[in-house]
């Protein structure tokens, strides 16, 4: 099934795919398909083919054109997307400034904060990690405990960050600290931009199940900032945190579902050579990895089809994520039993190959981004409003 | 790219709801539940004389509204709401499907307008005793009689509102392979009708056993097996939305009851165990409901190799949906959930049979894998 977006955006499509197919090549087109959220496989290549996309003007295609995106329309994002992940390109290493940090700023930046930091974003220059988490403060963001306290032209920050996605390539961090030391829970919170490069911040690599530092812990002790970093305002913190994790939309799921379908395909070729599909019940589970990926693809398509249409998304928006990570990580487990024995060897120095790269890394995908039994939570109390969990 | 409902649609979708919720209450669903003919001539008069229910997704040219099946499935999921009780589904799915997939444009013209305006009650009689949907199946016969017609002996069952309905069309095996008959049952010598008490009270059934019955042939002797298999996909499809209407009410159900019902002094749905049943039984529901509109989608885009895979996919998905979700009602409504009083088990057991109706998920997932090629 190809989308089709009809003839206002086919010009804008055929661009896409001209630009991918002349600048995909040589090294870049070797890592088709490398890394992913909690994935830095390849950072150098990866960073370049970023620097490669914005030299050719595709980072930022709905930003605005004064602060150096394209300044087009959620529709042209997203046949973007859908293309870039249709010629599998590498996964983008600035992913958290682009889809995080960025709308964010758009949405309640100063246009200080927005003149400074976006272009920067746009042409790879400063590379961005997200200090949300806390060793004490997983899934409940509200018992933030690092803690921001004025000091003249500047915020002194201290506390521990942790789960930062590429935090040891970070030039910046966007820290969620508690302002008012008085406060309880979610009040007197604020959301500071802060640059690593001083004394007061330490970053080390934390190592994941797949053997690699992708994620890192982070010590602020006595860092500095300027007053004029917090975005949005003082102790609403908890107001921009929300809305940025509130921006993730159907477009970030697309080139997520396009990789689950490949892997789906791969899995159907696999069972072929091992002549698994002739076993009733693997047969089964076959045909159950396929209606998933084609389950995904719906879903995705009715999310992007209400947002084009100007029309709030239902219900499937919310539900996607705890479907979407839950089946993958069905279709990792099969793909790497179908390999039989030879899938269990790895590489020098746990090397992974694709099909186990993937597997290893899907088991984060029911914990980033709020847990499987947070987005229960949040289906049942947001969605369907049933009366939330008794909170001290 | 229309994967969005319009005003329009969302305006059908309220208007059949408002409607429904008058004549297909709770109460008016266990009448028929309970009333061995199961049908409310009244009420059927009234969804084609004020909405057009019936030809909804009939071509005008045959008496209908010409609308298209993403329209009709929005009619399904509310039907399926609403637990409707009576031939709808026998004489739209099925039968109206069957003639205007059928070669015979008389055919079409001389019945489709009698369905459209609500006059006909028709079903599809395909399946036998061997309770199989394929063409292996078709096992009762028809042979020429010495007046160059066609007379049908055998028995089908388990026929959707067989019981009741004016016009009946039957897959037989005649010498050149599967046909299409159509019987008027006004006046059909040889023709024993037997209703069949079932475990969903809410969707009829009947036996029907024929000996000589005059019939007539639809279309070209032998060919009719393509159109039957395109009848059953767009029926799979339609009775998919049915089920995912179905769902969603037993999940409003058991949600308005976890807001209401204290344990230990709170709402039981302030604990997880209950919340994250509800919040999967909505997942569950989405993904049937992306199952269901892709078929829908398909239908209306034409593309048969697409049609044929979505409503496989719809069927598996959407069955074992609605079954899930039916008995997961029962147990956050508890005790009171296992009582003949409390409409949990209405759902529950139309979940079920509708799981059957048109053939089992693990056939639908078969034929899937098949058109997969693995």
């Amino acid at each position: 099934m190809e989308l089709d977006f009809g003839p206002a955006v086919r010009d804008f499509r055929d661009e896409v795919r001209d630009w991918l197919a002349d600048h995909l090549v040589g090294e870049f087109a070797e890592h088709r398909g490398v890394g992913g959220p909690t994935d830095g496989a390849a950072w150098e290549v990866r960073l370049a083919w970023d620097r490669e996309l914005s030299a050719g003007g595709w980072l930022g295609v709905g930003w605005p054109e004064e602060y150096g995106g394209r300044g087009l329309g959620l529709l042209e994002e997203i046949v973007f997307e859908y293309e870039y992940a249709r010629v599998n390109a590498p996964y983008r290493a600035t992913v958290n400034a682009l889809d995080l940090l960025g709308p964010m700023l758009l949405a309640m930046g100063s246009e200080a904060q927005k003149k400074r930091f976006l272009p920067q974003i746009l042409a790879v220059e400063e590379l961005w990690g997200q200090g949300f988490s806390e060793p004490g403060a997983g899934s409940d963001l509200a018992s933030v405990r690092t803690r921001a306290e004025r000091d003249g032209d500047e915020w002194v920050v201290s506390g521990q960050k942790v789960w930062t996605s590429f935090g040891i390539h970070a030039d910046w961090l966007y820290v969620l600290t508690r302002t008012d030391p008085q406060s309880a829970r979610h009040k007197g919170l604020s959301l500071l931009l802060v640059p690593t490069d001083q004394p007061g911040v330490e970053i080390r690599p934390i190592r994941n199940l797949a053997g690699q530092d992708e994620f890192a812990e982070v010590f602020l002790s006595d860092a500095r900032t300027g007053a004029d970093m917090v975005v949005g305002e003082v102790g609403q913190g908890w107001r921009t945190a929300m809305a940025t994790l509130g921006i993730e939309r159907g477009t970030t799921l697309l080139p997520q579902q396009l990789t689950f379908e490949r892997e789906a395909e791969a899995l159907i070729d696999l069972a072929r050579e091992r002549g698994a599909l002739d076993d009733p019940m693997l047969r089964r589970r076959i045909v159950d990895a396929w209606i998933s990926v084609r389950i995904m693809r719906t879903t995705n398509l009715r999310t992007i089809a209400e947002l084009t249409a100007g029309r709030t998304p239902g219900a499937q928006a919310t539900t996607a994520k705890l479907y979407a990570s839950t089946r993958h990580q069905q279709l990792g487990q099969l793909a790497t039993e179908l390999a039989g024995p030879a899938g269990q060897i790895v590489g020098e120095d746990y090397g992974l190959d694709t099909r186990q790269r993937s597997f290893l890394l899907s088991l984060a995908e029911t914990i980033y981004g709020g847990s499987s039994e947070i987005q229960r939570n949040i289906i049942g109390e947001q969605v369907l409003g049933l009366p939330k969990e008794p909170r001290p | 790219m229309d994967l969005t409902f319009t005003e329009e649609q969302d305006e059908l979708r309220k208007v059949v709801r408002s409607f429904l919720a008058k004549h297909s209450d709770e109460a008016n669903v266990r009448r028929l539940a309970a009333d061995p003919q199961g049908h409310d001539p009244v009420v059927w008069g009234r969804m084609a004389g004020e909405l057009g229910l019936q030809g909804l997704a009939v071509p005008e040219e045959y008496g209908g509204s010409g609308f298209g099946h993403v329209d009709l499935g929005i009619v399904f999921e509310e039907t399926g709401r609403a637990l409707l009780g009576g031939p709808y589904f026998a004489t739209v799915a099925l039968a109206a499907e069957a003639l205007l997939r059928c070669a015979d444009e008389q055919a079409r013209h001389g019945l489709l307008p009698g369905i459209a305006s609500g006059e006909t009650v028709a079903t599809l009689a395909l399946t036998e005793d061997s309770g199989r949907w394929d063409e292996q199946g078709v096992r009762l016969t028809a042979a020429h009689d010495e007046t160059g017609g066609w007379r049908l002996t055998g028995v089908k069952t388990y026929v959707p509102d067989g019981h009741l309905a004016d016009l009946l069309l039957v897959a037989a095996r005649t010498p050149g392979g599967v046909s299409l008959l159509a019987v008027e049952t006004s006046d059909a010598p040889g023709l024993t009708r037997t209703p069949l008490p079932a475990l969903d009270q809410t969707r009829k059934q009947a036996r029907l056993e024929f000996t000589d019955t005059p019939a007539r042939l639809l279309g070209p002797e032998g060919a009719a097996w393509p159109a039957l298999e395109r009848t059953l996909a767009t029926a799979a499809v339609l009775l998919s939305a049915e089920q995912v209407g179905g769902a969603a009410a037993a999940l409003d159900a058991a949600v308005a009851y976890a807001k209401i019902r204290e344990q230990y002094g709170r709402p039981i749905g302030s604990f997880q165990g209950i919340k994250h049943k509800c919040a999967d039984m909505l997942m569950e529901i989405e993904s049937a409901r992306s199952a269901a509109y892709g078929g829908l989608w398909a239908l209306d885009a034409g593309d048969e190799t697409e049609i044929a895979m979505a409503a496989a996919l719809a069927q598996a998905v959407c069955s074992e949906a609605f079954t899930k979700v039916a008995a997961d009602n029962i147990q956050v409504h508890g005790g009171i959930g296992f009582t003949w009083e409390h409409p949990a088990h209405l759902y529950f057991k139309r979940a079920k049979s509708s799981e059957v109706l048109l053939g089992t998920p693990s056939y639908h997932r078969e034929l899937l894998a098949t058109r997969l090629g693995i």
